[in-house]
């Protein structure tokens, strides 16, 4: 039976430095979540808090239906996965996977046969015989994840678990761990600071900085829609450019128009995504190209105007097919962009019509 | 080169008249009179019981000292609290006190005109010049050893395990047992080898807590005073040559641990850099 | 659903939270222990002092023999361990560099007397120094006595300290820059000009914390040394031995008073080898 987590009014400090301040949050039975941020962002302290290897220093954690706050990290029923794995370094992998049911003085034959399909889920059964320190770092983290699993537990807490590998026995372990809750439905939360990997992997994600949550949703969501100007860096590269907004109409402030938003007028920011900026080649062109990189199949290109710089983000073809070279005119197109003004939230900027700018629509897939 | 050479020398000369010969000596004075008078001077019944009585002493100290250090390692080493480091170095004070010093200590508290002298008769309780006084001295001067050694190497191994074993569902002792104590086996190892060589062979603190009575309050570092004063010295050099042995023993065996000591820290450190 | 807990606020806090269990019971034993074994006695010692009087216990430890055994003691133990920082200096530094045969033995051999027995240790050494012994009777050709002597104190000092200062120094040199001599050489410095001004004050550190734990050893060293020094109260009575007559004699107040001395001494000489230690450790984590 999948269990809910709630986490209440939760606070930590240490030594005089706050790390959590008052965070709130409900985990769904069954979802995977993903908390995400910096580091010192309190995302690994909240996770340790939730497994009670740490108390908060004010408000409540439920486990399913009971409040663990006061709940010893042994009876929380709570899988741990540690960032550098902890796996008993003095036994097997086997002994290692065996160890939650040797402590509960299980029977033999039952631990054999547990342990053996367990290997079989991490497809590491010829293995079994080895010890940690003969194994490759993805096998590491698969045996700690078995172990994890064998004490049978209601809910799943990984620490940053790919971090200390390579790229693409990330990806492939990103795969595998998707797979095995699909087939699980265990209740799971990691901790990552990589947010490719947070919004590849995870039904939900909740973005933390400074100890507090600042936008938690479904990943397409958090990035259509970031709720302030970090996150919106956060979670990609975004051109800068401060502004001002005069009768709807948004001018940055070297003096060019960008589009339009329904906010009051004043200063604000705007952030705009590389593949947002359309260079388009015009002999008599305000910006000048700068900087042009071709890595694969994608470009960038960097414009000038006005001592502002801009980086635009394209597929090769699609630079090929404009035919720009650094040093030549160009005009700009803006096809989207978020503005953040203060005491406003984020919102959609709008291309102005003789542009030709669209709508930016929802669905867009990023760059 | 010659430079070289002649440093070389230099030390191994030094090393050779210092180190060397004072050991080589021993068993050249014990075997002066041949195997069999080597041979008698150990089945001596005095120099047997003194044998005996260092065992014993040795027996007792070692494994108190053992499960001081295990539960010193335990706190000192996985928490931190305020006054720990003071902690540290108390437990190391009876390391820099000289040996007389700690039998001086026993005498003020249990000698005749000591603190408790007077109680202790009373109930005819005899721990001064007996073997109780020997087995306490014995236990302060080797206190420090196993705790000294297991200390650091639990603060180097770091908490992990054990945190990984709570999430897991263990209770304490079975924490201490099947994660811990596999860790930590060659310090403890270590640290008992040192303690023992210490117990077995130690003079200044049993010498002024000991009867002094040959035969039967006599350790066998205290036997072999007893007989090179009585001019037996082929005798004394005989009994000196048991503990010599002792400690050569005790230098491979210490080689030994030090080497899978020192992999251990190793592997310890690379977990830490990855 | 559960009503928001709120447990008091940590204020302050005398140890780190930790999830591990057993630290109330692993750490009463361990302050039990200590106090029954060191600190009790310890601070049996101390009363006992105490309440002897500031002045008497300054009359005890003025006396003419307690001031000459003190100075016998304190000038061997300063010869031994110059000696030994030269000496062991010289083995830590060839034992570390060089390769030769044997090297393993010797190596081995430096912690001879960390293990052997101090009574064995002092027979031995009173035997080989004696007139008719193996160096003893060499020496005596040349007119040097040296058993039962001061200079027989010194020698027993030098054979049980010698393993503080090789094994304290020789890390230091293990770990020393090759790039660095190999600069100097380069610009024509020689062998000695590189040992004295590049190599040695790097090592001075660690040298000066051997010398300061063989110091202490060697002042309160018994068995070692008792064999081959005359005994002689005054001219070649060593403390320790000193305390161990006054306790024949029963003069508990005596024995106490140079014991306390000796302790003080003791702490003194430990607080210069911990700053020296915190020393080293600075200037070796660069």
């Amino acid at each position: 039976m999948p269990t809910e987590i709630k986490i209440a009014n939760v606070s930590r400090a240490f030594g005089g430095q706050v790390v959590l301040s008052d965070v709130n949050l409900t985990v769904h039975p069954g979802e995977l979540l993903a908390l995400l941020g910096p580091s010192g962002s309190g995302k690994t302290t909240l996770l340790r808090l939730i497994a009670g290897l740490d108390q908060p220093d004010w408000g409540s954690i439920s486990v399913g239906a009971e409040d663990a706050t006061t709940r010893h990290a042994s009876e929380r029923g709570v899988g741990f996965v540690f960032q550098h794995y902890a796996l008993f370094r003095h036994m097997t992998v086997f002994e290692n996977i065996a160890f939650p049911m040797r402590i509960r003085k299980t029977a033999k034959p039952v631990v054999k046969a547990k342990v053996e399909e367990l290997l079989k889920l991490i497809q590491l059964e010829t293995l079994a015989s080895r010890y940690p320190a003969q194994l490759s770092g993805g096998q590491r983290q698969r045996v700690a994840l078995a172990r994890a699993l064998a004490s049978q537990p209601r809910v799943l807490l990984l620490d940053e678990p790919f971090g200390a590998l390579d790229a693409v026995v990330r990806r492939d372990l990103r795969r595998w761990l998707r797979q095995l809750h699909d087939e699980m439905h265990i209740t799971t939360i990691f901790v990552t600071h990589d947010q490719e990997e947070a919004f590849d992997l995870a039904d939900r994600v909740v973005i933390m900085k400074d100890g507090k949550i600042g936008q938690e949703g479904k990943p397409i969501d958090i990035y259509q829609n970031p709720a302030n100007p970090f996150i919106h860096e956060f979670l990609g590269e975004s051109n800068h450019l401060a502004v001002q907004v005069q009768n709807g109409v948004i001018r940055a402030e070297a003096g060019f128009e960008i589009g339009h938003a329904s906010v009051p007028d004043g200063r604000a920011e705007v952030f705009i995504r590389p593949h947002h900026l359309v260079p388009v080649p015009a002999a008599q062109g305000s910006w000048r190209v700068g900087r042009i990189t071709a890595t694969g199949a994608q470009a960038r290109v960097s414009l000038t105007r006005g001592g502002i710089t801009l980086e635009a983000a394209m597929t090769a073809d699609a630079l090929l097919e404009t035919g720009l070279r650094q040093g030549d005119q160009a005009e700009l197109r803006f096809t989207g962009g978020t503005l953040f003004a203060p005491g406003v939230g984020p919102v959609r900027v709008s291309g102005l019509p003789q542009t030709g700018v669209r709508f930016l629509r929802t669905g867009h897939a990023g760059a | 080169m010659a430079n070289r050479i002649l440093l070389i020398s230099a030390a191994l000369t030094f090393v050779a008249v210092f180190l060397l010969l004072p050991l080589i000596a021993v068993f050249a004075q014990a075997l002066s009179a041949g195997l069999g008078a080597y041979f008698a001077a150990i089945a001596d019944p005095n120099v047997q019981s003194a044998i005996w009585m260092t065992l014993t002493i040795a027996a007792v100290a070692v494994p108190a000292n053992l499960i001081f250090g295990i539960c010193a390692s335990w706190c000192i080493g996985r928490f931190d609290f305020k006054g720990r480091n003071l902690l540290i170095t108390l437990i190391d004070l009876p390391f820099s006190i000289s040996p007389v010093i700690a039998g001086l200590l026993e005498v003020l508290l249990f000698g005749l005109n000591g603190l408790l002298g007077g109680w202790l008769s009373a109930h005819n309780i005899q721990i001064i010049f007996a073997l109780p006084g020997m087995i306490i001295a014995t236990i302060f001067v080797t206190f420090p050893f196993v705790a000294r050694e297991v200390i650091p190497l639990v603060q180097e191994q770091g908490n992990e395990e054990e945190e990984a074993a709570v999430t897991l569902g263990a209770s304490g002792w079975q924490i201490f047992w099947r994660v811990s104590l596999p860790k930590i086996r060659w310090g403890l190892l270590y640290g008992v080898l040192l303690c023992n060589a210490r117990a077995m062979g130690e003079f200044g603190a049993v010498s002024v807590v000991s009867g002094k009575v040959f035969g039967s309050t006599d350790t066998l570092s205290l036997a072999v005073e007893s007989l090179y004063e009585s001019y037996e010295i082929q005798a004394a050099f005989a009994a000196a040559s048991l503990l010599a042995m002792l400690a050569l023993v005790t230098l491979v065996l210490k080689a030994a641990l030090e080497f899978s000591l020192r992999e251990e820290l190793a592997a310890v450190k690379r977990r830490k850099a990855n | 659903m559960s009503a928001s807990v709120q447990p008091a606020s940590r204020g302050f806090t005398w140890r780190s939270a930790s999830v591990l269990p057993g630290f109330a019971p692993s750490l009463a034993i361990t302050l039990l222990w200590l106090f029954v074994i060191v600190l009790g006695p310890l601070g049996v010692m101390l009363w006992f002092t105490a309440g002897m009087g500031w002045g008497a216990f300054l009359a005890e430890i003025t006396r003419a023999r307690v001031l000459a055994d003190l100075w016998v003691s304190l000038r061997s133990a300063l010869y031994a361990s110059l000696a030994n920082a030269v000496f062991g200096l010289l083995v830590a530094w060839v034992l570390t560099r060089y390769k030769f045969p044997f090297r393993r033995l010797a190596d081995a051999l430096v912690d001879l007397p960390f293990a052997l027995p101090t009574a064995v240790a002092g027979i031995s050494l009173s035997a080989l120094y004696a007139p008719d012994g193996w160096i003893g009777s060499q020496l005596a050709h040349l007119g040097i006595v040296v058993a039962y002597q001061p200079a027989g104190i010194v020698v027993a000092m030098m054979f049980i300290s010698l393993p503080f200062i090789v094994r304290t120094v020789q890390p230091v040199i293990e770990d020393l820059e090759p790039e660095q001599e190999e600069a100097a050489h380069l610009m024509g410095a020689s062998a000695a000009q590189i040992f004295l001004r590049i190599s040695l004050p790097a090592i001075l550190p660690a040298l000066l914390t051997g010398f300061a734990l063989a110091l202490a050893r060697c002042l309160g060293e018994y068995g070692s040394i008792i064999f081959i020094a005359g005994n002689k109260p005054m001219i070649s009575e060593i403390v320790p031995l000193l305390i161990v007559q006054e306790l024949d004699q029963f003069d508990y107040q005596g024995a106490t008073a140079i014991g306390v001395l000796m302790l003080a001494v003791s702490f003194l000489l430990l607080l210069t080898i911990n700053l020296l230690q915190a020393w080293v450790r600075k200037r070796h984590g660069q």
